[in-house]
């Protein structure tokens, strides 16, 4: 197995750490993992994005032109990458201040309304982790229990009060994905 | 962990004595990493933020007079300012660790990585005949390993080492099995290694002077000649190379540190089109892998210098072969990285495939 | 009477030589400061006993051969890079002495951010600054701290302000610096002034045993090939033009 993954949005959107998470998921499960940012102006504000690689092989390359799966957070992310999803692939998405919907119709398509239901929760700070949720109930690479020893391991220790929290917003995200197009 | 906050923690578990350091992108993680580790408590290392890269490579040539293991790190323009001191360095034999993570150029350039430093790094960078010992680390584990190893030929030959990276491997996170802490070096260990020329006090024996300066040409010239029995001694001993897929390939991608890694998947998708193309990555780039890349010259077809630069490393691949067989170069420019795809169209139209 | 033997007893010796002080034959011109200073600072560490504990670092300019001349460990840094230099050594080296040995050229002017910030940290070294006011080694040209109106190789019609800046006082902006605890102008034109310049130097080694951060002794000294003038001339220059403009004495002692 070797899902290549693009996370795509906003700078604070979580982007890069919801990538982080994954990543740190996929080596509790004893996979292969790699994690490369965009980096540079762009993360102030501008858009940023993150190449999420998990796999039982070796890695070879962790920039790439084509993924197995993208995550797109805003329009500009949905311009650049929703092409670049292999035919076959799976695209996530927040509607959120989307205008131009995705048109593929060779690619799975799902819909997550992650910044509507962070800010019903009262709490911005989990939208990733509620998009992570609804990624990992279309495409179940890492468990959910896998997430959270990696949430253990990359954050330090005085957020670990926050995990519960954050767990939680993975089973909202579950429960709130929607399909738009099923191959 | 991301390759730059390897880095420092490898040189705190190798027993690194100091890192002098002045912040650029993209690889300030290094001394932020040291900063928060604070190893001058765990290990007695020191760690200076310096008020330029200028300053910092001279506290580094300071610091490498007293016998120690010390290193900086910058990037490519950070890099450029460095030259100064990294030529006394390798003038007045001292040994230590330079790590370059590229990024693109000339001038400020941008903060994406490149590896259009190669020339720089490989051919002296600044004046003087004189060479570094150029390590390209294609992983993240690398990060970790080259940095002992760095430590170890910059001691052995009493000259600088460099880590050549760039801002994929030293952003980029994946598995990494660190290295075991090393005590650092004792009083009596330095003066095993290094103690017929640090400077330790002056007792009982002649005063040591580190220098690079000799007034007159003809003893100039026999110094010189000691450098270049060394390098020639560097030459013969300390060539790394990695082969992959090469043993029934048609062509062979000669990439080094990232674009090596971007080239396996060029390689995958290659002989899912069923052409027969192997990966030749030189480990060290000085010294170049002159003789174990000469061997392929004619056994394949062609071979295509994938390098994110205008085609520098491209040069050592055709002198290697010496036109025993068509050398060409594909690579993405400032900044640009390329993705596997383009590497194979870049590799397919250069070979009229 | 009294034969050579008789004079040449233990006894009767009035003055010798610094052991600290090599017999290598000085390459500074006759009537230059710099020969002084060395045999100063031999004294000093030879009074001290830290000979073993010493570590110099000599610049680029006239002075780029000290290493030659005091029997002590030394590194040759790039031009004006001294400080930095010094700071690795001494960081690596905490109990070591370790002190840089500057011209004007190398310290003030291309060494100017490396000076500043070795003082601002307070690096536990002592920096000796000579100040002539010319390039020495490169045939005589402007330094930042050639007075208004001095000729020079690069001012041939003197300096003007307008086209050359003004004369750097390094030495007071250095004493504004937290990190400096003494710094101090002297002179080495007088048995006087030298025995003054003695103190001072070896106050400065005193205050890095104490480990109270960077002293800096500037002394202003002559250049008479630079400055075209007999040996005692350049003395009598230096004491009508350069000590009115960089009046001698303490500037700041904690």
């Amino acid at each position: 197995m070797t899902e290549e993954i693009i996370i795509a949005g906003f700078g604070g959107q979580g982007v890069l750490s919801m990538g982080k998470i994954l990543a740190y998921s996929g080596i509790m499960q004893d996979q292969e993992v790699s994690w490369m940012p965009s980096y540079g102006p762009e993360m102030r504000g501008g858009t940023a994005n993150v190449t999420v690689i998990i796999s039982d092989e070796r890695i070879s390359s962790p920039v790439l032109q084509r993924f197995d799966t993208g995550i797109i957070l805003n329009q500009q992310s949905l311009d650049k990458f929703e092409e670049r999803i292999k035919p076959g692939g799976t695209l996530l998405y927040d509607p959120n201040g989307i205008t131009r919907p995705p048109v593929r119709k060779d690619i799975n398509i799902y819909r997550i309304e992650g910044a509507r239901l962070a800010a019903e929760n009262g709490n911005p700070k989990i939208f990733n982790m509620i998009i992570m949720g609804g990624f990992l109930k279309v495409k179940p690479i890492v468990k959910v229990e896998n997430v959270e020893k990696g949430l253990q391991k990359s954050l330090p220790e005085r957020h670990h009060k926050l995990i519960p929290m954050n767990i939680e917003a993975i089973r909202i995200g579950m429960e709130h994905v929607e399909t738009e197009n099923r191959l | 962990m991301k390759g730059n906050e390897v880095i420092a923690e490898a040189a705190i578990r190798c027993g690194c004595d100091g890192y002098f350091g002045y912040p650029i992108t993209p690889q300030s993680e290094v001394m932020e990493t040291l900063m928060l580790r604070k190893p001058w408590e765990e290990t007695g290392m020191v760690v200076l933020q310096a008020e330029s890269e200028v300053a910092a490579i001279n506290m580094v040539y300071g610091a490498a007079t007293c016998g120690k293991k010390v290193m900086t790190s910058s990037s490519s323009p950070g890099v450029s300012l460095k030259q100064e001191g990294i030529t006394y360095l390798a003038g007045a034999e001292l040994p230590c660790l330079v790590v370059d993570v590229v990024r693109g150029g000339p001038g400020l350039g941008t903060i994406q990585p490149a590896q259009s430093d190669y020339f720089q790094a490989t051919k002296g960078g600044g004046h003087g005949d004189y060479h570094l010992i150029v390590l390209a680390p294609a992983s993240v584990q690398e990060m970790n390993d080259f940095v002992d190893l760095g430590f170890e030929l910059a001691f052995k030959y009493r000259n600088p080492a460099m880590i050549l990276s760039d801002g994929v491997i030293g952003q980029m996170m994946e598995k990494v099995e660190l290295s075991p802490f090393k005590p650092r070096w004792t009083d009596e260990e330095i003066e095993k290694i290094s103690g017929s020329w640090a400077l330790r006090g002056k007792k009982n024996r002649e005063h040591h002077i580190v220098t690079s300066l000799e007034l007159d040409p003809y003893g100039q010239e026999k110094f010189n000649r000691k450098l270049q029995a060394k390098y020639r001694e560097i030459e013969a001993k300390e060539v790394r190379y990695e082969e992959i897929a090469c043993e029934d390939a048609d062509y062979l991608l000669i990439a080094y540190g990232s674009s090596a890694r971007i080239c396996q998947k060029t390689v995958d998708l290659a002989r899912e089109q069923g052409i027969k193309v192997g990966i030749f990555r030189p480990i060290t780039l000085y010294p170049f892998p002159m003789e174990a890349l000469a061997k392929w010259a004619g056994r394949v077809k062609g071979m295509l210098s994938v390098e994110m630069s205008a085609g520098q490393m491209v040069y050592d691949v055709r002198l290697a072969v010496n036109g025993k067989v068509k050398v060409e170069h594909y690579g993405r420019l400032g900044g640009v990285i390329h993705a596997p795809e383009e590497v194979l169209e870049g590799f397919k139209s250069a070979f009229g495939l | 009477m009294s034969n050579i033997q008789d004079i040449t007893k233990p006894e009767h010796l009035v003055y010798r030589k610094t052991p600290l002080l090599t017999d290598n034959v000085m390459h500074y011109c006759p009537g230059c400061t710099h020969g002084v200073i060395h045999k100063l600072v031999g004294e000093v560490i030879e009074e001290l006993d830290i000979q073993d504990k010493t570590i110099g670092v000599s610049p680029v300019g006239c002075s780029v051969l000290a290493y030659n001349y005091l029997d002590i460990d030394w590194a040759q840094a790039a031009h004006g890079r001294a400080p930095a230099v010094a700071t690795g050594i001494s960081r690596l080296h905490p109990e070591k002495y370790v002190f840089t040995y500057q011209g004007d050229g190398d310290l003030a002017s291309i060494g100017c951010a490396e000076i500043m910030h070795a003082c601002s940290r307070g690096e536990n070294i002592v920096v000796i600054f000579i100040n002539n006011a010319i390039y020495g080694m490169t045939g005589g040209q402007m330094a930042p701290t050639t007075l208004l109106g001095q000729v020079t190789a690069t001012t041939p019609y003197g300096r003007d302000p307008k086209l050359n800046g003004f004369p750097m006082k390094i030495t007071e902006l250095l004493a504004q610096l937290d990190g400096t605890c003494y710094v101090t102008r002297q002179s080495a034109d007088t048995p006087g002034a030298v025995r003054k310049a003695k103190n001072a130097i070896k106050k400065a080694f005193q205050n890095t045993r104490l480990q109270k951060g960077t002293s800096f002794i500037e002394i202003v000294g002559t250049c008479n090939s630079g400055w075209k003038m007999t040996p005692v001339d350049s003395n009598t220059w230096m004491r009508e033009n350069m000590f009115p403009k960089y009046p001698l004495g303490d500037i700041k002692d904690i």
